[in-house]
């Protein structure tokens, strides 16, 4: 919403800076977002009379003029501008001057055209950032010339009244009062506690019909139409409108037109009611019909366009046809033409949420969908009115007949609200007196009496007790309420298991060198193609987005490795030497499709690297992970060549206490080709819950050995398909109480190793608490593990 | 014979004098007081000397003796350091090079923001709830007083997706505060971070995925002096002790009266320059008194109970504390990005 600071003078007097305006309303709870200073830039340009034109030497198309700007010796300006006479008194932009030129803003200097000293330049309305619509009588190619005799080496600017300072606020869904220069300027006679006031409408009513024998109004549903007023005016000239109001609708954004377009759009800024106007002769039997569209119904708007309405639509009609879609356009078929006998006025009151889902289905919302959409007073349309027809009286535009037809089935009382001194104190933590907030309410015209608040038809948003110490608090001044600590009943603040558990992976991950990403929830279902995930994968059923921003954002993702390879991927072809990367982030599984109820949203931990990294390294990552979380020993690696997107070779699952919890492993070669990854990648993927429910933090001491380890060091010859969990767990099973440790040193391929074969050789450490142990007491478990292991997995004691 | 003691005195200090390593050294050693030694060769001829002469020059011979034997010591101990020194000298390395453990890893700079923003609370004494991302229609609007067609829900560009009924990608990490009222019984005290999805495109300063985090307290005689209170320290600790804060009126369905928080700009102090576009003010975060409507939605007796919510977006604190220009960078992951924070 715009607002012209010149516009808002009329209504109230503030007396003060435009800075001081934007900071005392914007603490008063209309939101500034920005000023423009109308012609701020314009600078140094006079009114000038030309003395002299003769033709210029050495150039058909320009002359050399001399030009008395007020101050003694004429200026020699030189111009090729076609529409000059000798006496036009004209806009100069003197040397040193500031105007539109060419693409933007130039200063003018002294210069030379073919040879002929310059001083200055005549200015078109162009030149000084106004349009031929702003200044009608501007001619549409030449320099502006005044029609007027006005003084020489005035300045332009003030004598065009070009300057003002134009204020837009952002106004809030709950006042729909404030789409208007009324509605602004009650809030700043009540911020700065100067009286409003409200314009005086007077109609005298000159012509010589009544409208209620010129027109019938009918509304068929006045759910959607709780009031349509309809008043004629005759014998209307068509024309442009005067300067003043010219200004105000530019000011406002608003082009000018003419007289009575311009006087419907000045009414709707002004007081924030839509207007429209008809031509009376195009409503067939001269009869208004406010009924809902019917199916397949056509019309062309003003716009020129067809648009197709359904049921659900209101529309204007006649007995046999739509005239405008209500509340957001009219139709080309009632457009008021020169020459038209009589017009009609409407002003009328119509559902905000219907205006506002016609508009967007038809596909066009206007400044009127967009003002009825916040929901707009019904006792409103008569003050607008008559203001209108007020209007053309002013201009001179047409007559207006007398009486209106006002059809208001659903009217709009004022409403009571009880409120209490002493609550509104307590919510907001004040201490004012009953009369003190009689007399805040008073400024946004409430008028109360200590417990009840009678409240004007305008102001919707106040229907309780909180609505009304927002008043009282935004009158009162926010910053004027003092600031307090909470007392109540005292909290522990503290994070929940899982969050400190969520910490405990992002610290060991950072201090790993691996650092914390984000990756989007959403992605394309073209995503279970690229990692090639089956087609009947119950990965494929996802919460799917009705209305996404294009494919690539319509699933909530059930798998993380997307969001990681892409960061993988981004990292790589930025030639980025390496990458180590983690996130936690969710993924989203529905029960049931379509939802029923709310998807499962389960957090994983998604590690990926690449570069000086290798399977054992990103396993590394993971163990260290379990250990800091205590749930090492409660973890196993176990072979696994089942997921489709991972090398079927390198690749563990992963298990707490016997249940699978995610997995490690390399990216199958084919799928980081797909994702542009020229290099290696390792992925391991665990779901957080499962960390945080298993989780712990407790530690016990376990006392320090007195007595040193006896250790044994045994090498094996085994198959190339023994994975040394399987030796590890029969080391486990038979090394018996005193085993303490085993530590996989060494595993070799080659020279003295049959083909098919590998040599793997462990540190075995046992250990009692109370003594040093003998050879033979550590000899009986070796020869025990060794028996074993000869007998499962076929290994040989290496000489 | 004192005057050959003498010589031998001065000879070997002086020889030991000009020694350079203690091999030299150990050569003196057994040429004067070694077994077949100058000094030795000296006292073997003592039987000659005559009684009263015989205990003068014995202790003179054990003097120059001890002479010998101290300059001795005090050379090894002398070439030993220089020994030292020339090896330190040796192993000399050029320590501006880089150190070689391994860097460490990066907090995400949302993180950071988050878990800034977490800790200034937590000493507060609020707790952390957390919610889920897709919601229902309940949730996200009725409960917190927007109703159907009413144009906030038009404002907030909600993503919707496939139910049965109104299922939806939370618009804001209000409905949080829904689902703390229905489980929790008053005082409350918590923060909701978490993300949230309206349907933008994406560009420099707009992503359909974004965070925000939601605060909520319920108590018996909450005010707004009290809102404002919490979020004047609020703003201390995340922007610095000298932040001043204001509170304009604004509107929000879910609280009432509400207002927006502006802190004066942690880059200039207020006097106005590019980060808080010259007005000196930072907007923050939405707030208000919750309204009364939604305590009673949610089964608390708003004639015993008051509160205050206030939400923030994440994304913007964490652009205008680092500088980051584009908000399309916080998802990329590009590790040059992440290892500046």
């Amino acid at each position: 919403m715009d607002l012209p600071m010149k516009w808002l003078s009329e209504y109230v007097d503030l007396d003060t800076t435009t800075q001081d305006f934007i900071d005392k309303i914007t603490l008063s709870g209309s939101k500034v977002e920005s000023v423009t200073s109308l012609a701020k830039d314009i600078t140094n340009v006079v009114t000038g009379k030309v003395l002299e034109i003769e033709k210029h030497p050495d150039a058909d198309k320009l002359v050399v003029t001399k030009v008395d700007v007020g101050s003694g010796e004429p200026l020699q300006i030189v111009t090729g501008a076609p529409n000059l006479y000798v006496g036009a008194i004209v806009p100069v932009a003197l040397v040193g001057a500031t105007v539109y030129h060419g693409n933007g803003l130039e200063k003018i200097k002294k210069g030379k055209l073919r040879g002929i000293e310059s001083n200055g330049m005549m200015c078109s309305i162009e030149e000084l950032g106004f349009t031929v619509n702003d200044y009608p009588e501007a001619p549409d190619y030449g320099i502006y010339i005044f029609k007027d005799e006005v003084p020489l080496g005035a300045d332009v600017k003030k004598l065009l009244e070009m300057e003002d300072d134009v204020v837009e606020f952002e106004i809030t869904s709950n006042r729909p009062d404030c789409f208007s220069i009324i509605g602004l300027a009650r809030e700043a006679a009540a911020t700065y506690r100067k009286p409003f006031k409200y314009p005086e409408i007077k109609v005298e009513e000159k012509g010589d019909e009544n409208t209620a024998d010129m027109i019938d109004v009918e509304i068929q549903n006045p759910e959607l139409c709780p009031r349509y007023i309809a008043r004629a005016v005759k014998n209307v000239k068509i024309g442009p409108s005067p300067l003043w109001l010219r200004h105000r609708l530019t000011a406002s954004g608003v082009r000018p037109i003419n007289n009575i377009v311009d006087i419907t759009n000045y009414v709707m800024l002004e007081m924030g009611q839509p207007m429209h106007a008809f031509d009376i002769d195009t409503i067939d039997e001269h009869k208004i019909i406010v009924r809902n569209a019917k199916e397949g119904e056509k019309i062309t708007t003003l716009d020129g366009q067809e648009r197709n309405l359904d049921s659900s639509m209101l529309v204007i009609s006649d007995c046999n046809k739509a005239v405008a879609i209500a509340g957001v356009m009219g139709g080309e078929n009632s457009m008021i033409t020169e020459g038209a006998r009589a017009i009609l006025f409407e002003s009328a009151n119509f559902n905000g949420p219907s205006v506002r889902i016609t508009a967007k289905k038809v596909g066009l919302r206007t400044d009127a969908s967009a003002k009825y959409e916040k929901g707009l007073d019904p006792n409103l349309p008569l003050d607008a009115v008559n203001r209108a027809v007020q209007l053309v009286e002013m201009l001179g535009c047409g007559e207006v007949c007398k009486g209106m037809v006002d059809c208001y089935p659903n009217k709009r009382e004022s409403w009571s609200v009880e409120y209490s001194t002493d609550s509104i104190n307590a919510l907001l933590g004040t201490e004012l007196s009953e009369q003190e907030m009689i007399e805040l309410f008073k400024l946004v015209e409430v008028e109360a009496d200590g417990k009840t608040a009678k409240i004007p038809t305008f102001r919707p948003d106040l229907v309780s007790e909180a609505d009304l110490a927002e008043e009282i608090a935004r009158f009162y001044g926010y910053d004027n309420i003092e600031t307090t600590l909470a007392a109540g009943t005292p909290t522990v603040g503290k994070k929940s298991h899982s969050q400190i558990v969520e910490d405990k992976v992002i610290d060991t991950m950072l201090s790993l060198g691996i650092s914390e990403a984000k990756c989007f929830s959403f992605e394309s279902p073209k995503v279970f193609d690229k990692l090639n995930i089956p087609a009947d994968s119950p990965l494929r059923n996802t919460v799917t987005i009705s209305n996404p921003l294009g494919e690539d954002f319509s699933i909530m993702r059930t798998v993380t490795l997307n969001g990681m390879l892409n960061s993988l991927s981004t990292n790589y072809n930025r030639r980025n030497e390496s990458a180590y990367l983690f996130e936690i982030g969710k993924v989203y599984i529905p029960k049931t499709i379509p939802l029923t109820e709310l998807p499962d949203e389960i957090r994983m931990v998604t590690i990926g690297m690449y570069g000086n990294i290798d399977f054992y390294g990103i396993k590394g990552v993971t163990e260290e992970l379990f250990t800091v979380l205590g749930i090492r020993d409660k973890v196993e690696y176990t072979p696994k060549s089942d997921i489709p997107f991972m090398h079927p070779g390198r690749l563990a699952d992963i298990s707490l206490d016997g249940e699978s919890i995610g997995y490690v492993g390399e990216v199958h070669p084919s799928i980081a080709a797909a994702y542009n990854i020229g290099t290696k990648a390792y992925i391991a993927v665990i779901n957080f819950e499962k960390l945080a429910e298993y989780a712990t933090f407790e530690r016990e001491y376990k006392a320090l050995p007195k007595y040193p380890a006896t250790t044994r060091d045994i090498a094996l010859l085994v198959k190339e398909n023994v994975i040394v969990k399987d030796i590890e767990d029969i080391i486990r099973a038979k090394g018996g109480k005193l085993l303490e440790s085993i530590q996989l040193f060494d595993v070799f391929r080659g020279k003295q190793i049959p083909e098919g074969y590998k040599s793997v050789a462990y540190n075995i450490s046992f250990r009692a608490e109370d003594r040093t142990l003998t050879d033979d007491e550590v000899s009986s478990p070796v020869k025990k593990i060794l028996a074993e292991l000869e007998d499962k997995l076929d290994a040989q004691l290496r000489g | 014979m004192k005057e050959k003691l003498a010589q031998i005195r001065d000879k070997a200090i002086q020889k030991l004098n000009d020694a350079s390593d203690l091999k030299t050294l150990e050569e003196l050693r057994v040429e004067f007081l070694g077994k077949k030694g100058e000094l030795t060769g000296i006292l073997k001829g003592m039987g000659a000397l005559s009684k009263e002469e015989r205990p003068v020059i014995g202790q003179l011979a054990n003097e120059v003796r001890a002479d010998i034997e101290g300059k001795l010591e005090a050379m090894k101990t002398a070439l030993a350091a220089k020994a030292q020194e020339a090896k330190l000298k040796a192993e000399t390395i050029d320590v501006t090079m880089p150190g070689n453990m391994p860097e460490l890893g990066h907090r995400h700079p949302m993180t950071q923001v988050i878990d800034n923003i977490k800790n200034i609370f937590i000493g507060m004494g609020y707790e952390i709830a957390e919610g889920p991302e897709v919601e229902t229609a309940y949730y996200n609007f009725e409960a917190l007083n927007i109703p159907k067609d009413h144009p906030a829900r038009d404002e907030q560009d909600t993503f919707y997706v496939n139910g049965i009924g109104d299922f939806l990608l939370r618009t804001q990490t209000s409905p949080m505060q829904v689902r703390v009222m229905e489980n929790k019984k008053p005082p409350i005290r918590i923060i909701a971070p978490g993300r949230v999805y309206r349907a933008d495109e994406v560009d420099a300063t707009h992503s359909p995925i974004f965070h925000q985090l939601e605060g909520l307290v319920i108590d018996k005689g909450i005010t707004m002096g009290d809102l404002k209170g919490a979020l004047a320290e609020f703003a201390k600790g995340l922007f610095g002790e000298d932040t001043k804060v204001r509170f304009r009126p604004h509107h929000f369905p879910f609280t009432e009266p509400s207002a927006e928080m502006d802190a004066s700009c942690f880059a200039c102090g207020g006097k106005g320059c590019r980060v808080c576009k010259d007005s000196g003010w930072i907007e923050v975060l939405g707030c208000g008194m919750v309204h009364p409507k939604v305590l009673e939605m949610c089964g608390i007796d708003s004639k015993v109970y008051s509160g205050f919510a206030f939400g923030m977006g994440l994304e913007r604190v964490a652009m205008q504390k680092y500088a980051i220009s584009d908000l399309r960078l916080l998802f990329e992951n590009d590790t040059r990005f992440l290892k500046q924070f």
